[in-house]
C-alpha cells in the first residue's frame, strides 16, 4: 500500500470550503484517505497546498496543434532542452512537443486538462497526441456544432434524434463533451463565408443561434458531466459584446439535472468587444461581467493575452483567415467534411499597440469585475492568447494591483481611455485563485465527482504544494513559485520536486458515453449511415476510434432522459 | 472463406478504406472490390524475404531473430553518427519507437518525405497551407487542378473516390459538372481526361504560377504572350475557371517539387492559391506518395517538433533540412551506421550518397527484398502491415486511418524488432556505463 502524508502545509481546497488552514492530507493508494499508517512524509511546513490544477480549455493535442508545430520550426527551437534520465526531449514555446506539454503544466501544479477541440473525423490523431503527453489526465471535447448531421435535426426539430447522434459522437470519438465553435460559420467557409448569430446558413436553413439551443438542450437531455462548450461567432470583431450576450439568453430557460451552469463560453476577452472598428476599439468586459454577475446558467473563462509572440490556432476558420489578412503571416487552413474546420496563424501581442493593449485589459478585467469566481475559469486559451506556461504571471496580476499598474506603465497609453483596468482596486486571494484554477473549472466541467479538482477524502492524490507562504504580497515571488512547485504529486506519486520532473507516469483519458433508446439510435443511424455511404471519405466502420488509443480509460456513463 | 470489408490498403497516400477481400486458410484469396492494381498487388503478396539474416564475408547468412538483434544493436551502439531513415511505409506505432530509438542513440531521424514532400514542408514553413480533408472535396469542388502529378497513374483511385470523377453532395452529378486542369511537361493517361491541359516546358512551373497569380490578382498587362511555353490565351482561360468556380482544389506531386525552383515552385503555388480566395475557395494538397509518410511528418513533430531531417546528437532535435536530410548526410560520409526500415534509398538515392551507404554498416526492416538489400548488413523480414498487421496511418490529408490485420504472419511486427533492438541498445549502454 503506497502511502503519502503532506504535513503541515496551508491547504486551499475551495471545493470543500477549505480556505487556507494548516492541515495535513492523507493518500493511499493514489486517494485522498482520512488517515495513514506508515506514509512517505513529505513537509509541507507552511508551504501553500492545492490540489492539482484543472485546465478547462487548452489546444495541446491533435491536428491544428501539429500543424501549428510544423509549420513552425522557429517556434520550435525556442523551448529546446535535451533529454534527462527522466524525461524526454522538449521543443516549442507556444506550440510545444507532447513531452514538454505533460512537464510544463505539471511543473505549475496542473495534473487534467481539457484538449478544447476535437474535429471527430480526425479524434484517433488527437488521442494518439494525448498518449504521448506524460504525467497529465486528459480529455477532449469533439466539435459538434458545423455537423451537417446536427444542423439537419436542428432544422427538423428533431431534439431527441439529434441527442442520439451527439451520443453516438461521444461513443466514436471518445468525446468528453459537446463543443461549438462559430457555429453555422465554419460551414459556410466551406464556401468561403461567415456568418453570425442569426444568419441563415443556406442549404441546411438554420441559424447558429438555433444550433446552440438545439445542442443546449440535446446535453441536458443526455445528461452530461459538462454544459455546451462554446466559442460564440464573432470571434475578434469590433463591437460583438452584444452577440456574446445575446448568446448567453439563448439557453437560459435550458434545465439541467446537474449542479453547474448550461453554457460555458470560452476564451471571452475575445467576445468583449466595444466600438465599430480597430479605430475606436474598446473594452466592454464591464458589460459581460454584469450579465454573469446577474445570472447564473453561464460560466466564462477568459482567455487571457500573454505579451509576446505565439500561434493562433481555431475550428473558426474564417476567424483566422481574416487575422492573417490583418498580419500578412504565414496562414494555414483544414477544412474537415461534414464536420468542421481549422485555421491556423502566428500572432505578436504587443504592448505598443493600441489593439493588444486593449486586448490585453479585458481578459483581466473580466477576471476581477466578474464578482464570483465560481463563474470565471483562468484560461489563455492556450496558444491563442498566449501559451499556458503564462499562467502564473495572470496569476500575479491578478492578486497584485501594483503589478498591474506596473505592466500598464508599459503599454500603449489607449489603456488609460478606452480599457477599464486601471480603475478596477479588487486583488485575488490564494483561496479565490484556487477556485479559478481548479475548484470552478473541476465542477464546471463535472469532474469534481470524479476526483478532480478538490481534496476530500476519495478524491485523486493530486496535490501541487507551492514554495510560497500564503502572506506571500510580491508578485514576482508569486509568479515564480506558481511556475514551479516545491512538488507535484499525481496520484499520490511525486512527479516535480523542486521545480523539476522526476517521474513520468501516464495520464488517463476521461470520456462520456451517454447511452439511449435503441430505437432512437437505429432511426438517427439510417441517416448517418447515408452520410458515410454517400459524403464522407472514410467508411463507417473505419471512423470510430480503437479503444487502442485509449490505454488509459476513464468512462462516465450517462442515461438520456426521457 | 471470409469475405472482409472496409479494408485499409497500405499502399499510396490515398488510403483507400473501402476494400472487400477474401479470406481462405490464413490467406488472402481474392480482392474482390475496392483497390485499384497496384494496391491489389500488394493485398495479395508477393515475394518475402525469408529468414532474417547477417552478411558475412560479403554474403547474407540465416540466422534467429535473437541473432539479428545483437548484431543490429551492437552496430548502432558503437556507432558515432547513426542515421535512421524510412519510416513512410510502416504504421505510427512504429514510428514512434523509431524515435525513441533515435533519441535514445542520438542518431539522426529522416523520412523519406526529404526526397518527395520535403519542398513542400519548407513552402508550408515558408507561407501556411490552405487545404481541406478530401471528402470537402468530394462533395464541394467543381474544378480540379492536378499540378505535376499523374493520379490516373500514381494515384489510381484519387479522382474516382476524392476529386474529379467522384460524386458528392453539391456534386452529385460527377464530373458532367466539374472541370478538370492538368499541368504537366508531358502528355499522361490524366491529361487525356482534361478540359484544359496546359503542357510547359521542363522547369517552368514557376513562372507559370506567377502568371496565373499575376491574372487572378487583376494585372494581366504584365504577363507575356508566352509564359513557359503556354500561351497567354490558355492562360486567360484557366484563370477564368478559376475565378468562376464554385470551389477549386488544386493537388500537386513530384513533378513541381523536385524541378527548378523547388521549394519556392511550392510557395508560388501556395500563393497563386491565395491569390485564387480574393475570387473565391480554393484549396490546394500535395499528393503525398507512401501511405505513411504524412503519418511519420505528424509523429516526428509532435514527438520532436520537427518533421524531418532531425538530428538528436545534442539530446534536443536540431532540423536542418539541407544539413541533415539523409542524402547529405550520406553524401557529406558523416554517418557510420544506418537503419533503413520501411523505404529502399538503394533503389531512390543519388549514386553518391547510395556508395556511401554500401560501404557502412546497414541494418534493414522490411518485409520485401529490394536494392538495399542488396548491401544490407543485417536484414529482419517483418509482417505486412495493413495485411498482418494493424496500425494507425495518416492519408495525404492527414486523416488518421488505422490499417487493419486481415491474416496472421510468421513474421513480427515492425514495432517489435525496433523495442527489441531499443531494448537491447539499453542493454549495451549499461553495461558500458558500469
Amino acid at each position: 500500500m503506497a502511502e503519502v502524508l503532506i504535513r503541515n502545509g496551508v491547504v486551499y481546497d475551495p471545493l470543500n470550503g477549505v480556505k487556507g488552514e494548516k492541515k495535513d492530507i492523507c493518500i493511499r493508494d493514489g486517494k485522498v484517505v482520512e488517515s495513514v499508517k506508515n506514509p512517505k512524509v513529505i513537509d509541507a511546513e507552511g508551504r501553500v497546498v492545492m490540489p492539482g490544477g484543472v485546465d478547462i480549455h487548452s489546444h495541446i493535442a491533435g491536428g491544428k496543434v501539429n500543424s501549428g508545430r510544423l509549420f513552425r520550426p522557429e517556434d520550435g527551437r525556442k523551448g529546446l532542452e535535451a533529454k534527462t534520465k527522466v524525461c524526454r526531449m522538449q521543443s516549442g514555446y507556444s506550440v510545444p512537443n507532447t513531452f514538454a506539454i505533460g512537464y510544463r503544466y505539471a511543473k505549475m501544479g496542473y495534473t487534467f486538462v481539457m484538449e478544447a477541440a476535437m474535429p471527430p473525423l480526425a479524434a484517433r490523431h488527437t488521442h494518439e497526441e494525448m498518449v504521448d503527453i506524460p504525467i497529465l489526465d486528459n480529455a477532449a471535447l469533439p466539435l459538434i456544432d458545423n455537423n451537417w448531421m446536427t444542423m439537419e435535426y436542428v432544422n427538423s426539430g428533431d431534439m431527441d434524434l439529434l441527442a442520439a447522434y451527439v451520443a453516438w459522437i461521444m461513443k466514436a470519438t471518445k468525446g468528453f463533451g459537446v463543443k461549438i465553435v462559430n457555429p453555422g460559420g465554419t460551414e459556410m467557409w466551406g464556401w468561403g463565408k461567415n456568418c453570425s448569430l442569426n444568419d441563415t446558413v443556406p442549404t441546411f436553413d438554420v441559424t447558429p443561434a438555433e444550433i446552440i439551443k438545439g445542442l443546449g438542450v440535446a446535453n441536458e437531455k443526455l445528461d452530461m458531466p459538462h454544459s455546451i462548450h462554446v466559442h460564440t461567432n464573432m470571434l475578434g470583431h469590433p463591437g460583438n459584446f452584444e452577440i456574446t450576450k445575446e448568446t448567453y439568453d439563448l439557453v437560459k430557460g435550458i434545465k439541467t439535472s446537474k449542479d453547474r451552469q448550461v453554457m460555458h463560453t470560452t476564451h471571452t476577452q475575445f467576445h468583449s468587444y466595444g466600438g465599430t472598428n480597430w479605430g475606436d476599439f474598446e473594452s466592454k468586459a464591464d458589460a459581460i461581467a454584469g450579465y454573469i454577475n446577474q445570472n447564473d446558467h453561464a460560466t466564462i473563462d477568459i482567455g487571457s493575452i500573454i505579451l509576446g509572440d505565439t500561434t493562433t490556432m481555431t475550428a473558426d476558420g474564417p476567424m483566422e483567415y481574416n487575422l492573417y489578412q490583418i498580419t500578412g503571416r504565414k496562414w494555414t487552413n483544414h477544412d474537415v467534411e461534414l464536420e468542421t474546420g481549422s485555421g491556423i496563424t502566428p500572432f505578436l501581442y504587443s504592448g505598443k499597440s493600441p489593439v493588444n493593449t486593449i486586448q490585453w485589459a479585458i481578459g483581466v478585467e473580466l477576471a476581477l469585475l466578474v464578482k464570483d469566481p465560481w463563474k470565471i475559469a483562468l484560461t489563455t486559451d492556450h496558444p491563442n492568447a498566449g501559451p499556458f506556461i503564462g499562467y502564473p504571471i495572470l496569476i500575479s496580476m491578478l492578486m497584485s494591483k501594483k503589478r498591474r499598474e506596473e505592466s500598464s506603465a508599459d503599454m500603449h497609453k489607449v489603456i488609460y481611455d478606452r480599457a477599464l483596468l486601471p480603475s478596477i482596486d479588487r486583488e485575488y486571494d490564494l483561496n479565490e485563485i484556487a477556485i479559478i484554477t481548479r475548484g470552478m473549472t473541476a465542477k464546471a466541467l463535472g469532474l469534481h465527482e470524479h476526483g478532480k479538482g478538490h481534496l476530500g477524502v476519495g478524491a485523486d492524490g493530486d496535490v501541487a504544494i507551492y514554495d510560497m507562504s500564503p502572506e506571500e504580497t510580491d508578485a514576482g515571488k508569486i509568479q515564480k513559485a506558481f511556475l514551479n512547485t516545491k512538488y507535484t504529486i499525481k496520484d499520490g506519486q511525486v512527479v516535480v520536486k523542486d521545480g523539476e520532473v522526476v517521474a513520468t507516469p501516464d495520464g488517463k483519458t476521461y470520456f462520456v458515453t451517454p447511452e439511449c433508446d435503441d430505437k432512437l439510435t437505429d432511426e438517427m443511424m439510417v441517416k448517418l449511415k447515408d452520410k458515410f455511404d454517400h459524403y464522407y471519405s472514410v467508411t463507417y466502420n473505419n471512423y470510430a476510434v480503437q479503444d487502442a488509443y485509449v490505454p488509459n480509460p476513464y468512462e462516465i456513463k450517462t442515461q438520456m432522459r426521457g | 472463406m471470409v469475405e472482409v470489408t472496409d479494408v485499409v490498403c497500405s499502399l499510396c497516400g490515398c488510403v483507400c478504406d473501402d476494400i472487400t477481400v477474401e479470406v481462405e486458410d490464413n490467406k488472402v484469396t481474392k480482392v474482390k472490390k475496392g483497390a485499384c492494381s497496384v494496391g491489389k498487388s500488394k493485398i495479395m503478396g508477393h515475394n518475402r524475404i525469408k529468414s532474417p539474416a547477417i552478411r558475412v564475408n560479403g554474403e547474407l547468412k540465416d540466422c534467429s531473430y535473437d541473432e539479428a538483434i545483437k548484431k543490429a544493436a551492437e552496430i548502432l551502439a558503437a556507432s558515432r553518427r547513426p542515421l535512421l531513415y524510412g519510416w513512410s511505409s510502416t504504421v505510427c506505432e512504429a514510428d514512434k519507437v523509431g524515435v525513441e530509438l533515435a533519441e535514445e542513440l542520438g542518431a539522426v531521424i529522416d523520412n523519406t518525405a526529404s526526397v518527395c514532400h520535403g519542398p513542400s514542408v519548407l513552402a508550408i514553413q515558408d507561407v501556411g497551407l490552405p487545404s481541406c480533408t478530401l471528402g470537402e472535396v468530394k462533395n464541394r469542388a467543381d474544378l480540379i487542378i492536378y499540378w505535376g502529378a499523374n493520379p490516373a497513374e500514381a494515384h489510381a483511385n484519387h479522382m474516382k473516390r476524392y476529386s474529379y470523377v467522384s460524386k458528392g453532395f453539391w456534386t452529385e452529378e460527377g464530373k458532367k459538372a466539374k472541370k478538370l486542369v492538368i499541368v504537366d511537361v508531358r502528355a499522361t493517361k490524366t491529361s487525356k481526361m482534361a478540359d484544359v491541359f496546359l503542357q510547359l516546358e521542363q522547369g517552368k512551373d514557376y513562372l507559370v504560377f506567377s502568371a496565373l497569380r499575376a491574372i487572378l490578382y487583376g494585372h494581366e498587362e504584365v504577363v507575356p504572350d508566352e509564359v513557359g511555353g503556354v500561351s497567354k490565351k490558355d492562360l486567360l482561360e484557366t484563370a477564368e475557371m478559376m475565378k468562376g468556380a464554385k470551389f477549386g482544389a488544386t493537388f500537386f506531386g513530384m513533378g513541381v517539387t523536385h524541378t527548378g525552383a523547388r521549394q519556392n515552385n511550392i510557395v508560388n503555388a501556395i500563393q497563386m492559391t491565395r491569390a485564387a480566395h480574393t475570387h473565391t475557395k480554393f484549396t490546394i494538397t500535395p499528393m503525398r506518395g507512401h501511405y505513411n509518410v504524412a503519418g511519420i511528418n505528424q509523429v516526428c513533430t509532435w514527438e520532436t517538433g520537427f518533421p524531418f531531417a532531425v538530428d538528436l546528437t545534442r539530446g534536443y532535435a536540431w532540423y536542418n533540412p539541407g544539413e541533415l536530410s539523409a542524402t547529405d548526410l550520406l553524401i557529406r560520409q558523416e554517418c557510420d551506421a544506418a537503419l533503413i526500415i520501411a523505404s529502399d534509398p538503394g533503389a531512390h538515392f543519388p549514386g553518391e550518397s547510395i556508395k556511401h551507404l554500401a560501404k557502412i554498416p546497414v541494418i534493414q526492416i522490411d518485409p520485401f527484398p529490394n536494392p538495399t538489400t542488396e548491401f544490407a548488413d543485417v536484414v529482419f523480414p517483418v509482417a505486412v502491415s495493413g495485411v498482418e498487421a494493424e496500425g494507425n496511418v495518416y492519408r495525404m490529408d492527414n486523416i488518421p486511418i488505422r490499417l487493419r490485420k486481415l491474416i496472421d504472419s510468421e513474421y513480427p511486427e515492425d514495432e517489435e524488432i525496433l523495442k527489441r533492438i531499443l531494448d537491447e541498445v539499453r542493454a549495451i549502454k549499461e553495461k558500458e556505463d558500469k
